[in-house]
């Protein structure tokens, strides 16, 4: 279990004020001039040593992503943009961020556009997220009026920060699509490459992050990469937030040493399963878009990335959803289909014209009217859409439906039957109805 | 240039290629959607998916340039694969996908027989559905006259969104909703407003957008297919004429990288209708006030009683806007062997003289040079109605980089930013001096283009103010031609190369149709001019409109797709349309009826066939036998000479020879199509003048 000193995020309950004084004494802005004048490779060997990997989802190494940037601007500015478009379900990570410990945000951003010699750091949250929105909007205003950035900054290195409001789409949550929407097009994602370290916001280098990959960065150069990596397994380093919803005595959003076993994170913090650890179904550990496990492979599983790929899942966003033996499972797959379906942005096919068609079947397969070999098709479906897309939302949409047939066969089976062994004279319900 | 491997065969191409270029330079065939070579790459439609070697997925092949391709471990040149069995599965899935939701109502839809969608699914699909569900039913959408619409065919490729916002630089087309319920839709339901719509139905690689005049009347495999010129501007455009039987059913687009790309307008396309009606099918006599049906003899007769006994000085010949140069230059014989000097073809009023040289009367840097321009300015021109494709052309070149462009004349959406400068002649004179901060634009460009459009052409003062700044700014130079003049009649350029210009001492267009001017006039297809009173008026042409209501013998013609004719566009490059049809009833070809009129006048032209005709033709204007090239003029010494003519400008705004641009000739004014188009045009106009 975390150690309270290891802890970056202090204020993740908003048992203090998220206010620029409060976040001072909690050591946010502490020494940044001191890291900035490290220099621009220090701070980019720091984050790698650090091993930190991309809290977004993918997992990719923070430290060799912002290596990434051109090291000599060829005139072009370079540009960070952070990525607050936190919609995967089950996701509540940076929401909490952005509520309580902003300024440990906002002097990530300076040190890590500092990094990647951007002057200007775009911060695009979510469309619903209205209230941090406005917490955001005024930890942001706290620091420019006390000139820790900003053109004229204590720092020395002019740097502007923008809070661009989103209008709600999971779809802006894909980098690409993000700076569409951020230059005021349609959010739709882009062909890659090139990639946006080459070609990204307006056309310039640009780097996209997760709001939690930038607010670490400020603990992480203060404490040092050692420090961080000495946290968690190898090549999982450090800590994560963990939002563990669904079917625990206490949902809640906690940060934690990346490898904690499933089993001590549930029963350290949540109070415990609900009905006893018999009563664990599967659990879904990386927000909706990955594969669920069943109880008996996750229930002594290390939540890290390593682990959790070789489950046949991932980690994600760390967005746990625990979901024990009273729950519809061939439904609940049947409702992130429907949200995948309805996030879709339709630009190309196979996501377009699939998600529709997944959702319809596992509609029906939810309700137990479909046909067995139609089990096989869906998959198929799934392995058609996984892969030919632009965007990963494709592979999103197709893995939770992969996990349940992997893992749930025989319930869809066993609904099958009991459709079919109880004719029923009530009209089959249509489509259009 | 990289080194790649398609299915084992190593090409060497630039590595800016696209993998589908690459694959294509092997010989490999890659399905395709959304992919165009003339628009944007979208890599929406994922139907060119291949397998690149080491890469964790199938790459969009229209997308991914040989340059982002990594190489083998031990340096092997990058591998793709077009006929695995990933590439396999993923077009087939992709197309499983484009097919769900698409109808099954191939036999009642007009894209069956040339459908992209029909020819891939039977050759990367397969034979059965696994796709229980309920299809997906969009409504139907008001795009415009031209377009059709069948939503529910829609495979969302986009090309018809890039198409008018790229090519045609109109924001009209735009996709709503998200997912399975994105819908192409001009939002509002308001006709696209561009001159270049009817395009987006050839683009849609399915059913989905059809053209509208012709739809549910014809099948692909039933029309014969001849490819000619067009006549409806002086761009000449290449056209396929599609008839069925004796009736022509559609005209599209043929390639031609010189001139229109791949792309007409729509008074190119949907002129079909105007061919079928209002047609001169038979010659008529006027008598007592009133045209009746005649007999060919009847009208030689009557002809010939007139110019027998005419005064050679009182006698005069026009020459209309869609007239071929073979009837031209039959026209020019007899006159010429009647001793007649009162000849004229320019029927706007343009001041122009074949004497000046080639190079003073067409556009010299010719339409693909437009794309080495660095800076225009158009003197009385509005290029979007007067020559579209050349437009087209003009906002190419702006889309491939910094462009200025200046316009003299009506300020008007040229589909490009433009400085505008002023409304008429004192602006030119303005310019000139130094006095707009344009004139250093032009003067500091590597190449600047003056183009000087029908509106400035009356005035030979003009033509010489304009001349002269070309040559000041240093547009005309051994190497580069920056001087041209944008006609806008099909027929002009033809007849300037023949010298169809009054002779010694004869009246030219305006004085001829002056009242009283002359006893005897021969219009050979003048439709935008009233001979005045008192003349005894030969009308020959092919649609019962302003010069037939005129005239006093009316000898029917036929139409530009009824005939073998050659047309030099305003470029001066030579072409030749083709006969796809017959003209109708007694309607005979226009050179044919010359020589059998000259028989009758007792002066017999020299030729009895076409190819004779052609053979005298070539004999003494050899250039024009060179069908699809341009002969270089000497633009230098024909701007010093245009310069030369200095003369005072009249103070006058520039107003454009083309009012209605759907409505230029009698084809088109004969046409409904056209005229619902004009219709919606000038509502377009009226509400954003308001």
């Amino acid at each position: 279990m975390l150690a309270d000193q290891d802890r970056i995020f202090t204020n993740l309950y908003g048992l203090h004020s998220p206010g620029l004084e409060a976040a001072q004494k909690r050591g946010a802005w502490d020494g940044t001039k001191f890291l900035l004048e490290m220099g621009r490779d220090w701070i980019i060997d720091e984050m790698k040593a650090s091993g930190l990997r991309g809290r977004g989802g993918a997992g990719f190494p923070t430290g060799l992503k912002w290596s990434f940037m051109p090291k000599k601007s060829d005139g072009r500015p370079h540009y960070l943009v952070v990525n607050a478009d936190e919609s995967e379900p089950g996701t509540c990570k940076d929401r909490e961020i952005m509520r309580h410990d902003p300024h440990l945000l906002i002097e990530g951003c300076m040190l890590a556009s500092f990094a990647m010699a951007a002057h200007a750091c775009y911060i695009y949250i979510r469309g619903e997220y209205v209230a941090e929105k406005h917490a955001l909007q005024r930890a942001v205003d706290e620091a420019y009026a006390a000139r820790l950035v900003g053109q004229d900054n204590v720092h020395g290195y002019p740097f502007d920060i923008y809070v661009h409001h989103g209008a709600g789409a999971y779809i802006c949550g894909e980098e690409t699509a993000l700076l569409e929407s951020l230059e005021g097009k349609k959010g739709m994602p882009r062909l890659k490459p090139p990639f946006p370290a080459n070609m990204g916001l307006y056309g310039c280098p640009t780097t996209v992050n997760n709001v939690e990959s930038i607010a670490v960065a400020g603990t992480i150069l203060r404490r040092g990469g050692a420090w961080f990596a000495g946290l968690g397994g190898k090549n999982n380093t450090g800590t994560k937030l963990f939002c563990v919803s669904g079917h625990v005595n206490k949902p809640c959003n906690v940060e934690e040493e990346l490898g904690i076993t499933f089993r001590e994170l549930v029963d350290k913090h949540c109070g415990g399963m609900r009905g006893g650890w018999d009563n664990l179904l599967c659990s879904i550990p990386g927000g909706s878009s990955v594969p669920l496990v069943p109880a008996e492979q996750i229930i002594d599983a290390k939540m890290d990335f390593d682990t959790l790929r070789n489950l046949g899942s991932g980690l994600g966003t760390a967005a746990v959803i625990v979901l024990d033996r009273s729950t519809d499972i061939v439904q609940a797959i049947a409702r992130i289909a429907y949200f995948y379906k309805h996030e879709s942005c339709g630009q190309c096919t196979p996501c377009r014209e699939g998600t529709g068609w997944m959702w319809r079947v596992m509609l029906r397969m939810a309700e137990g009217r479909a046909q067995k070999r139609e089990i096989d098709m869906l998959l198929d479906v799934t392995k058609q859409i996984e892969g030919h897309t632009i965007c990963a939302l494709g592979d999103a949409a197709a893995w939770p439906i992969q996990g349940l047939i992997r893992h749930f066969r025989p319930e869809i089976e066993k609904r099958i039957d009991r459709y079919s062994a109880n004719p029923h004279s009530d009209a089959v319900p249509m489509a259009a109805e | 240039m990289t080194k790649i491997l398609v299915d084992g065969i190593e090409v060497d191409v630039p590595a800016e290629y696209t993998l589908l270029q690459a694959c294509e330079m092997a010989g490999a065939e890659i399905p395709r959607f959304c992919f165009h070579e003339r628009l944007s790459i979208a890599g929406n439609c994922r139907m060119c998916l291949v397998e690149l070697k080491g890469a964790p997925k199938p790459v969009a092949s229209c997308a991914y340039a040989v340059k982002d391709c990594r190489p083998g471990p031990n340096g092997e040149p990058p591998e793709v694969l077009t006929r695995s069995g990933q590439t396999k599965k993923a077009r087939e899935g992709v197309m499983e996908f484009l097919l769900i939701n698409h109808p099954l109502d191939c036999p009642i839809c007009d894209q069956g027989g040339h459908c992209d969608l029909q020819d891939q699914a039977m050759a990367y699909g397969v034979d059965s559905t696994r796709y229980g569900e309920n299809k997906r039913a969009v409504e139907e959408k008001y795009i415009g006259p031209l377009v059709r619409t069948a939503m529910n065919r829609c495979i969302h490729c986009t090309r018809c969104v890039r198409f008018l916002a790229e090519v045609a630089g109109v924001p009209d087309l735009g996709a709503i909703g998200r997912g399975e319920d994105m819908e192409i839709t001009s939002y509002l339901e308001q006709a696209m407003g561009s001159e270049l719509q009817g395009n987006v139905a050839d683009l849609c690689p399915v059913g989905a957008l059809v053209p509208k005049p012709q739809s549910y009347n014809i099948r692909p495999w039933e029309l014969s297919k001849t490819e000619s010129v067009d006549v409806m501007d002086a761009v000449g455009s290449a056209i396929r004429v599609d008839a069925r039987g004796r009736e022509v059913m559609q005209i599209e687009p043929r390639v031609n990288e010189d001139i229109n790309e791949e792309w007409i307008s729509d008074k190119t396309r949907h002129p079909v209708d105007g061919l079928r009606v209002q047609r001169l099918d038979r010659p008529y006599l006027r008598e007592n006030g009133r045209l009746r049906p005649a007999s060919w003899g009847e009208a030689f007769a009557a002809i010939a009683a007139k110019v027998k006994g005419a005064d050679p000085k009182r006698v005069g010949a026009l020459v209309g806007d869609l007239a071929g140069v073979e009837e031209i230059f039959a026209l020019k014989g007899l006159m010429t062997a009647l001793g007649v000097a009162n000849l004229d073809c320019r029927q706007g009023g343009e001041r122009l003289d074949p004497a000046w040289g080639r190079a003073s009367y067409v556009f010299n840097p010719t339409i693909p040079g437009i794309e080495a321009a660095d800076a225009i300015l158009l003197v009385g021109a509005n290029p979007r109605t007067e020559a579209s494709l050349l437009n087209v052309r003009i906002r190419k070149r702006w889309r491939m980089g910094p462009l200025a462009v200046g316009l003299i004349g009506e300020d008007t959406d040229l589909t490009y930013p433009h400085t505008y400068l002023g409304a008429g002649t004192d602006t030119l004179a303005a310019l000139a001096k130094g006095e707009h901060s344009f004139l250093e634009i032009l003067k500091g460009a590597e190449r600047p283009l003056v183009i000087v459009g029908g509106a400035a052409l009356a005035d030979p003062a003009v033509i010489a103010a304009a001349a002269a700044l070309a040559k000041d700014v240093g547009a005309v130079t051994a190497e580069w031609n920056g001087f041209g003049v944008l006609h806008t009649a099909a027929a002009r350029v033809g007849a300037l190369d023949l010298g169809f210009v009054p002779g010694v001492g004869g009246l030219d267009f305006f004085g001829m149709i002056a009242p009283g001017a002359l006893d005897v006039v021969f219009n050979l297809g003048a439709d935008e001019c009233t001979v005045g009173a008192g003349a005894f008026v030969i009308y020959q042409g092919t649609h019962g409109d302003r010069g037939a209501s005129r005239a006093d013998v009316v000898l029917p013609g036929a139409a530009y797709t009824e005939k073998s004719a050659t047309y030099v566009n305003l470029e001066g490059r030579v072409q030749q349309a083709n006969r796809a049809g017959f003209p109708p009833g007694d309607a005979r070809e226009d050179w044919a009826i010359l020589r059998a009129l000259s028989d009758v006048l007792g002066h017999r032209l020299p030729y009895d066939s076409l190819v004779a005709l052609r053979r005298a033709l070539y004999a003494e204007h050899p250039h024009l036998a060179a069908i699809g090239s341009v002969e270089p003029g000497d633009t230098v010494a024909a701007v010093d000479r245009l310069a030369g003519l200095g003369g005072t400008m009249a103070k006058a705004a520039f107003a454009s020879p083309v009012l209605d641009f759907y409505l230029t000739n009698p084809i088109a004014r004969a046409s409904r199509v056209l005229a619902e188009c004009s219709s919606l045009a000038r509502g377009r106009a009226l509400e954003a003048a308001e």
